[in-house]
Formats: structure tokens, sequence, C-alpha cells
């Protein structure tokens, strides 16, 4: 005779329907009322799509090396950001700028670091927030170390780790969940669930039916929210922010949102994607339906709209002169190669420092 | 003063760190109420409690994960692998994370972290026990490695690691945990990471070794010299970087060099040896370098484990054929 010992439910929270209503008008959380709020963030939206149609034209004019690109993912990210204190750790993959430029980090360094130049990732600000990890999910760990870190020093700050729908199936991501549930981690992991994994969609990934599951199975509370309903993923944030700093251990949130873009400047999408798929994700993404409804609560215009759009144009441009600038006028020595390899060199890379200055301009003829 | 094992140095530099700096953190699996299945940390979770002192899950990749996540946030954590073959896993964090946190972050983070773990052969252990994978270790950039071979460097070398500012890879050669007792006065005294140690003088030819081997090489040295050859004996023990100034001093007054590891040759930190050597030393040799090393093969399962590993003869054997050559 079989009884059941386990069984579990996923819920999904959606707050905004694409054309900008509230789903319903009785049940929504505070900051859907939060107006100035939402402007802000929307704003913060705006212009980490400006800046990401910037950094791709950059690209493809040959300023720029292969760059990710954050399009259509920009409400899950704002909200990452959002829903943080500065003291908290963010641990993101590599496309994440709405949550970081929230935090602090300059577009120019996001620029500088797609350029090939590791100042980028000496980030302004916070000066502890892991950098952009690209071996797919090990940022999982490195959060689960830090809220680890936080909780044994008895620090009230938790550690934000930014996973893909590709990097959840890694053992590293599953590791994580285990970890935070031993031990009752003040740690938050958000799959920002795009639907591809370069070019191996959703479906072909695993069979089950939500990828916040994968957090139930490890024992920790785990929902999934519309990735593209701001209101959705910044209540989800908060919530599990603020539970994770109150002691109560981790949290998963699965945000399903759409990649509009390539997975990189180096990929072409076309290759495996049908367009009409894509075309369909455009009338869901995130930026259009908040400003629907912020335009039908009477919280924006097209005048506020149209100087936003030239605010930000300003802003990308300011931020890529800066890069142009670092790169031409103030490029790393061949010696930086060698300088914060240790803390104190070693004898042996002293040595080899010595001969690269010998030939301080060789080699990378492109 | 006790004298005390190999192992035992390292659980009295393990006390040592964890009473005198508070952000030493000791992890790993079965390391708290069981003290580790070597005993390394035997004792160590009853005196400075489980959150200093912590049993993880049985997860690799975690582990180490973990520790880079931990070393970047303020604390110094020493993880411990439970055998060689298990930190396979782990190299994704080393190699992509560790050995890199401060030079691509131009130096706003660090990852001061140590992974330890027994190493090599010659204990009867069962498959993925007894592999001797340093090179793997000292060619990552960014880590140290090092490997103590008596009971005074490993306590050294362990609080130098645990000190170190950045990552360390500490590598306990097993099959001599227990092989011999030394006093070791637990006075906080670190060992240099980057200094070899001449265990024996010598002036006909220079043996280089680390680790176990440093067993056989010492009991080939004393069987040349009742053959009236002197020879001379060096630990290497930092494996990355390593101190080449005294290998070459050593070379230069014999002009003959041998070099025993257990690990398989091809690519291994003899051959790296060996090529310095061959680079800075050449004049100074009066024959070719030999290299005496377990072979680029499967390690093999327990029956066959010494015949894989070099033997005092198969030292004895290269020593003669360099002594040949005049």
């Amino acid at each position: 005779m079989a009884r059941t010992v386990a069984a579990f439910k996923v819920d999904h929270f959606q707050f905004l329907g694409q054309d900008g209503k509230l789903l319903d008008e009785q049940h929504v959380p505070a900051v859907a009322r939060d107006f100035d709020r939402l402007t802000d963030l929307y704003r913060l939206m705006t212009l980490t799509r400006s800046f990401d149609k910037k950094a791709v034209a950059l690209q493809r004019t040959g300023k720029l090396g292969t760059y990710a690109s954050s399009l259509g993912h920009e409400a899950a990210h704002v909200s990452i950001g959002a829903a943080m204190r500065e003291e908290d750790c963010l641990a993101p993959m590599y496309r994440e700028y709405g949550a970081q430029f929230y935090r602090g980090v300059k577009m120019s360094e996001v620029l500088l670091y797609w350029g090939g130049d590791e100042r980028g990732n000496d980030f302004s600000s916070p000066r502890h927030d892991f950098a952009w990890c690209v071996p797919i999910a090990t940022q999982c760990l490195h959060a689960a170390g830090a809220a680890m870190a936080y909780k044994l020093k008895n620090e009230a700050r938790v550690a934000v780790s930014i996973v893909g729908d590709g990097g959840s199936s890694k053992g590293d991501f599953l590791e994580a969940i285990n970890a935070a549930s031993a031990w009752k981690l003040p740690l938050v992991l958000v799959i920002v669930n795009n639907q591809w994994a370069i070019s191996v969609p959703r479906s072909k990934q695993n069979t089950a039916s939500t990828l916040a599951q994968k957090g139930i199975a490890g024992g920790l509370p785990s929902i999934q929210v519309d990735g593209n309903d701001l209101i959705a993923c910044l209540w989800a944030m908060e919530k599990a922010v603020s539970a994770a700093r109150a002691g109560k251990g981790a949290f998963v949130i699965e945000m399903l949102t759409y990649r509009l873009s390539d997975h990189t400047t180096a990929d072409d999408a076309r290759r495996y994607r049908p367009q009409e798929e894509v075309d369909e994700a455009w009338e869901k993404e995130p930026l259009k339906r908040l400003r629907a409804y912020l335009m039908d609560q009477g919280a924006w215009d097209e005048q506020r709209e149209q100087e936003l759009l030239a605010e930000c144009s300003q802003f990308v441009q300011q931020a890529a002169d800066e890069y142009i600038d670092i790169v031409q006028n103030d490029a790393q020595p061949v010696t930086a190669i060698f300088d914060y390899m240790y803390e104190e060199l070693p004898h042996d890379l002293v040595e080899q420092r010595a001969y690269a200055e010998k030939f301080p301009e060789d080699g990378g003829h492109h | 003063m006790a004298k005390i094992t190999l192992i035992e140095g390292v659980t009295l530099a393990l006390a040592r760190a964890l009473e005198e700096d508070s952000r030493v953190v000791v992890l790993g699996e079965d390391v708290g109420v069981n003290g580790g299945v070597f005993r390394a940390t035997a004792g160590l979770q009853q005196r400075f409690g489980d959150e200093r002192v912590i049993d993880t899950p049985l997860a690799e990749v975690m582990i180490a994960g973990m520790s880079v996540g931990m070393a970047t946030q303020g604390l110094k954590p020493v993880a411990e692998a439970q055998f060689c073959g298990f930190t396979m896993p782990m190299i994704d964090h080393l190699m992509c994370h560790a050995g890199r946190m401060r030079n691509r972050t131009r130096g706003r983070l660090s990852c001061p972290m140590v992974l330890r773990f027994p190493t090599g052969g010659g204990i009867h252990a069962p498959e993925h026990h007894s592999e001797s994978p340093e090179a793997l270790f000292a060619h990552m950039p960014g880590i140290r490695v090092v490997m103590p071979s008596s009971p005074s460097r490993a306590y050294g070398l362990l609080l130098a690691a645990i000190r170190d500012p950045d990552p360390v890879i500490y590598m306990e050669p097993k099959r001599i945990y227990r092989w011999q007792r030394e006093e070791v006065e637990d006075d906080g005294e670190e060992l240099p990471l980057d200094v070899c140690f001449t265990l024996r003088d010598g002036t006909d030819v220079t043996l280089v070794t680390w680790g176990a081997m440093v067993k056989e090489t010492l009991q080939a040295a004393d069987q040349l010299e009742q053959k009236g050859i002197s020879a001379e004996v060096i630990d290497v023990a930092t494996l990355s970087p390593i101190d080449m100034d005294t290998i070459i001093e050593s070379v230069e007054r014999t002009g003959r060099c041998v070099i025993i590891q257990e690990a398989p040759k091809h690519c291994g930190v003899a051959s790296e040896i060996a090529a310095n050597l061959a680079d800075t030393g050449i004049w100074n040799l009066h024959a070719p370098v030999k290299r005496v090393c377990g072979y680029d093969t499967v390690m093999p399962l327990y029956r066959n484990e010494m015949k894989y590993m070099p033997s005092v003869a198969r030292i004895l054997h290269a020593v003669n054929q360099v002594l040949e050559v005049s």
C-alpha cells in the first residue's frame, strides 16, 4: 500500500496583464500603487534598454567585443536590484545590467568588461558584489558562500544570485539549493527563465513543468512569477529578500521572460528560432505593459516618455564616450597582466613581468 | 615537547589558525563530529564549535564554490576534500574563480582560501583515492601549491597557507601521515611558501623530490652513502611557485640531478624543474637530468600500486645512470 509522503504545488504570480491592466484590482501588492517608485523603476528599465541598444551598436561597429544583451529582461533585472540593500550581495551571470545599474555599477564599467578590459569588473559600487560570471551557475555557489559568511558573522545581509533556465540544469545551482536548505542561508536564487539556453529551448532542457520546483525538491519555498511584470517581480523579490534577512532561510523565484535578442552578439538566433515566436514575445515585453499601466493611471505621459528617451540617449552616449576615452587614452600596460595576480607577486612572476616589460606592445595583432 | 606525526602537525596548525583568527572556518565532509576520515580535524569541532568547524553535505563542487564565496566576503575558509580523486569536480571553481578573482576584479575582491586534501598512493585505498594530481593544480595561474613531507613542515606550511591572502592548495602525502614523529613547537611560526628545504647535504648528485617520495629518496641517499656516493636531497615542498634558485645552486655544486615524483611523468612538476635546469643551469650539468616518476598510466588498484610508484631501486638505477656519465 502506498501513501503520499510529499506533495507540492508551484504558484504563479502575475498582477499586470500584457495590456497594462491589473488582472485583479482587489488583490495587488502595495507597490502597484506606489507610482513614484514605479516611474523611477520604469525610467531605469528604459535606460537599461537604451544602454543595450548602444552596446550592440558599439559591437556592430567594431568598438566593443562580444556582448550579451539584456533585451526583454528589464523588469526581472531591475526588480532584483530594487529589492536589495546596498550591503546585500549580488552574484549575477552576465546580462543583468538593470540590477547592477540600480546598485551603482556604471554603464562605462559594463562596456569596459565586454570591451576586453578587466577594469570593468572593478565596480565603483558596490565593492563587495561579484563580477560577471561566464562559466554558468557557478555564481549560485559563490552567493551561497557569501550568505554563509553573513550568517556566520551575524550580519543582516542577503546574497542574491541570478541564473538562467540553462544554468538551472547545472549541479552548481542544485548544490546551492541544497546548501541553502541545509544551513538555512540568507540567499535568494532567481532563475531568469528566458526560454532559451543559446539554441536549446526550455522544452528540450527537461520535462519539469516549472524550474521553480527544483527549489522545492531541495526544501526551499519556491514560486514562479511573470518576469515581464515588474510588479510581480518586485513583490516576489522583496518578499524573498526580507524573509532571508529575517533569518527565515532561502527562496527560489523563477521569473518567466523571453530573450528578445540573440544569445550574444556572436550568435544568430534566426538559425534555430522561429520569428513568429519572437514576434509573439514582443507583445508581452515588460516596458510596454508598465508604460501602458502608468499612463492609464495618469502617472506617465507621452511628453515625459520623449524626454526620458532623449535623456537616456544622452546618458548612454556619455557612457560610451567615457569607455572609448579610457581604452584609447588610458590603456592598461602589459604589467597590468601581472600586477593583480597575487597580493605579493611570486618570484617567478616578477621575472616574467620584467621580461614582458621589454615587449610592451607585442602580440595581439588583429 | 611531544613528538607528533605529519597529520598531527596538520591538526596542530588548524587549531592554531582557528585560535588566532576568527575569520578562519574549517569545512568539509566528515570534518566535524567525525574529525575527518584520517583524523586531521580530530577534536576541532568540540573545541571551536560547529560554526567554525563545519560538516558539509556530500558535495565537492559546493565545498569549493562556497569557499570561494566565503573568501570574497571576509572569511578564510580552509576546506577539506576527502581524497585527491574527489577534487576533480572542484577544478571549475579553482581555475575559473579562485585563481582569477583578484586579477579579474583588479584587486577589488580576493580569495584567501585553502583547499587541503590527502594525496598519493600506498595505503591500499580504493579506486580514485591514490592519485597525485599536483601538476594539474600547479598549472593553474593565481594558485599556490604546497606539499609538506614532515610534521614540522606540515605545521609551518599550513599556517602560512591559511594566513596567505591568496588561494593555496595544500596537499597532504597520506602515505607518510604517520611515518615519522618529530618535536614540533606550537609557536605559530610559519614557513615560506616559496622556498625549498635541503634535507641532506651532498656533493655528487642532487636528488629533488617532494611529498611521500621523500621517504624513498632519503633511503636511496642512505644506500648511496654506503657506496661512498654523497647525495644531496631537496624537498621542493612548494610546487607553485618553485624555488629554482635552491635547486640550481645545488646542481651547480653536484653537476648531476635526479628528480623523483610519484605523479605521472608527462607534463609533471619534475618536467618543469628539468626544463628550468636546462634553461638556467645546463652548463653546470655533467650528465642529463633524469626523472623517476609514476608511469603515464591509470593509477593501478592497490595490489599493484607499489609497482607503479618510484622505488628505491628505480631511484638508484637513475642515479647510476647519471653517475656513469663522466
